[in-house]
């Protein structure tokens, strides 16, 4: 195995040693979706984006941006920003608590470094995400923006909207990521509203499409290389990322079930002699 | 009492237009967003003298409001563009999260804002955006009188951090306000002084106010005419020195009672000096098709209604 690829799991691991952790001490937040986007998370913040952890700044000139749309899984973005140096990682300690900068769901408004807007209603990050590239090829900068939405989020009907806007004026300096974990908070995606042909839709609005599996190291990051190579072709790019909810620990995986409720005493020593202390405990 | 000779007829929404104009020259940061409502918002000058800077989104104003939120990253001063009603009940839950918890310095503006919208009806009449977005926290809300102050509060907004609503309207009203009166946020404008009672006023019933305080002069009732442009953050120090003087007020505006400026005031009064106080104002009902006019009229926002009102309120002295 190659270091660099060893590193980065590792450093997965931890992150997901930090979900559960979390959200079993204020027994409360979104597991289930977080533990499948550490992967991702991981190489986004370590390998994929250009930015600047050690001097946050809201207007990023010059660096990449993320956007995180479906805001529940806070965990996993609080725990990889904190882990890549936007925060104290023992700050991750005050996660939904009061007087926190860790809210439920993020937000700028209590000053978190790393987060340039509110999310947790859902569909709204895409638009962000084009306001913000937009913003970018106004200012000359060359950086790439990048936005991750759930599955169950694309059933927003603004998702839509800025699909359509995204692709109609050849917004091509956005990468955007779907988590394609096929659950929601009331059951499998095809149960509550079938997506349908998730990659045919995406091609219809005038996308380009990349598929990858959001487990696999190599081929995120290979994915996220290529995806790069893409942009300043006329086109906004969308990822499918295939995951699994609750990635990591065997009795998260393969049911909706832990979207959003947190493992008790024992379960979460189950969980942790699943997931190994890499990068020390906060 | 102190005249305001009538400047001319337009209409405020050109207010608007001409002060993104003069804005687009001067701030190479302001962008613009419009929801397929170009020509209805004046925006075309804007549009045509700075392409690359206006942006067409298309029949979907969740996704223009988003949009705005992520211009601001990056230092841009976006003015979004539609009607009142789409500009806010449609996208309330975007500003919420996206704008106004997110902090983000958007200028949202909104035409053809309550009844005299007219002929349209009851469906793009909206009478309860003041209210919905004056309890955003972050919000300031702005409702201009004519269109040399509206064009003044465009060009001021720029300057301002933060989120702003500017509402405005379609018809013709009478051009008052001096070209030169400077426009400052959050500072109400005594447009008359009188010692009897105190008109608060808003939007288009500012000149029907002023109207009003003429035949009040002719009755031997001596009325203050305050122009309270900014609905939040309501300029307090104003209205409690007004009523301090003459002991009972009236307020008035194209809204509904609940939510708007009157409810506002009542607080304020009711928290610092309890005064009587008449609402001219939508009694908890939607509008109809119909001209502005005969509308304002049958809703009871005409100049006749302030009369009463204040008549009314000098009785509860």
């Amino acid at each position: 195995m190659q270091e660099q690829t060893k590193q980065l799991q590792d450093f997965a691991s931890q992150v997901r040693r930090d979900i559960v952790r979390m959200v079993h001490a204020v027994q409360s937040g979104h597991p289930g979706g977080s533990l499948g986007c550490a992967d991702f998370f991981t190489c986004m913040f370590n390998q994929v984006m250009n930015h600047n952890p050690s001097n946050f700044s809201m207007d990023g000139k010059g660096e990449d941006l993320f956007f995180l749309s479906n805001g529940h899984i806070s965990p996993v973005y609080y725990s990889v920003l904190a882990r890549v140096g936007y925060f104290p990682v023992d700050e991750l300690n005050m996660f939904r608590k009061i007087d926190s900068r860790l809210q439920g769901h993020p937000t700028t408004h209590e000053g978190l470094p790393g987060v340039r807007i509110a999310s947790g209603s859902l569909g709204q990050g895409l638009s962000v995400a084009i306001g913000a590239a937009l913003s970018k090829k106004l200012n000359g900068d060359e950086s790439i923006v990048y936005s991750l939405h759930g599955d169950g989020e694309i059933q927003e009907g603004q998702i839509w909207e800025a699909a359509m806007y995204a692709a109609g004026n050849k917004v091509d300096n956005l990468i955007s990521t779907i988590d394609y974990n096929h659950k929601q908070i009331d059951g499998d995606i095809d149960d509550v509203l079938p997506l349908g042909s998730l990659r045919a839709k995406w091609e219809a609005f005038d996308w380009k499409v990349l598929e990858m599996n959001g487990h696999d190291i190599n081929d995120i990051l290979n994915t996220m290389q290529e995806a790069k190579s893409l942009t300043g072709k006329g086109k906004p790019i969308m990822i499918i990322m295939k995951t699994e909810m609750g990635q990591g620990v065997d009795f998260m995986m393969g049911t909706h079930k832990w979207h959003g409720s947190p493992p008790n005493d024992e379960q979460l020593t189950a969980a942790l002699q699943q997931l190994e202390e890499t990068l020390g405990d906060y | 009492m102190k005249e305001y000779p009538v400047l001319g007829k337009k209409d405020t929404r050109s207010g608007f237009g001409d002060g993104l104009t003069e804005l687009g020259k001067k701030n190479e940061n302001v962008v613009a967003l419009c929801a397929d409502l170009t020509g209805s918002l004046k925006m075309g000058d804007f549009k045509n003298n700075h392409p690359d800077r206006f942006f067409q989104v298309g029949i979907a104003e969740a996704n223009m409001m988003g949009i705005a939120a992520g211009l601001t990253i990056g230092g841009k001063i976006p003015f979004t563009g539609t009607f009142a009603n789409f500009s806010t009940s449609r996208v309330y839950d975007q500003i919420r999260q996206s704008i106004a918890y997110s902090d983000k310095n958007v200028k949202i503006c909104a035409s053809h804002a309550g009844l005299t919208l007219g002929e349209d009806g009851a469906t793009h009449q909206v009478l309860e955006d003041l209210g919905m977005m004056k309890m955003l926290p972050n919000m300031t809300v702005i409702n201009p009188c004519d269109y040399n102050q509206t064009k003044a509060a465009t060009i001021a907004i720029a300057e301002h951090e933060g989120p702003v609503y500017l509402r405005f309207g379609r018809p013709k009203v009478p051009i008052f306000i001096p070209e030169d009166m400077p426009f400052e946020i959050g500072k109400a404008i005594t447009l008359v002084e009188g010692t009897d009672v105190t008109i608060f006023a808003t939007g288009h019933l500012v000149w029907k106010s002023l109207e009003a305080a003429k035949e009040l002069a002719e009755k031997g009732i001596s009325a203050e005419v305050i122009n309270i442009h900014t609905i939040k953050p309501l300029d307090e120090k104003a209205v409690l020195e007004s009523v301090s003087k003459t002991k009972c007020a009236v307020s008035a505006e194209e809204h509904q009672m609940a939510g708007g400026l009157g409810e506002s005031i009542a607080q304020v009064l009711s928290r610092n000096l309890p005064t009587p106080l008449e609402m001219v104002a939508v009694n908890d009902s939607f509008g109809e098709s119909g001209t502005p006019d005969q509308l304002m009229e049958k809703y009871g926002l005409g100049t006749s209604n302030i009369v009463e009102a204040a008549q009314n309120v000098l009785k509860r002295k």
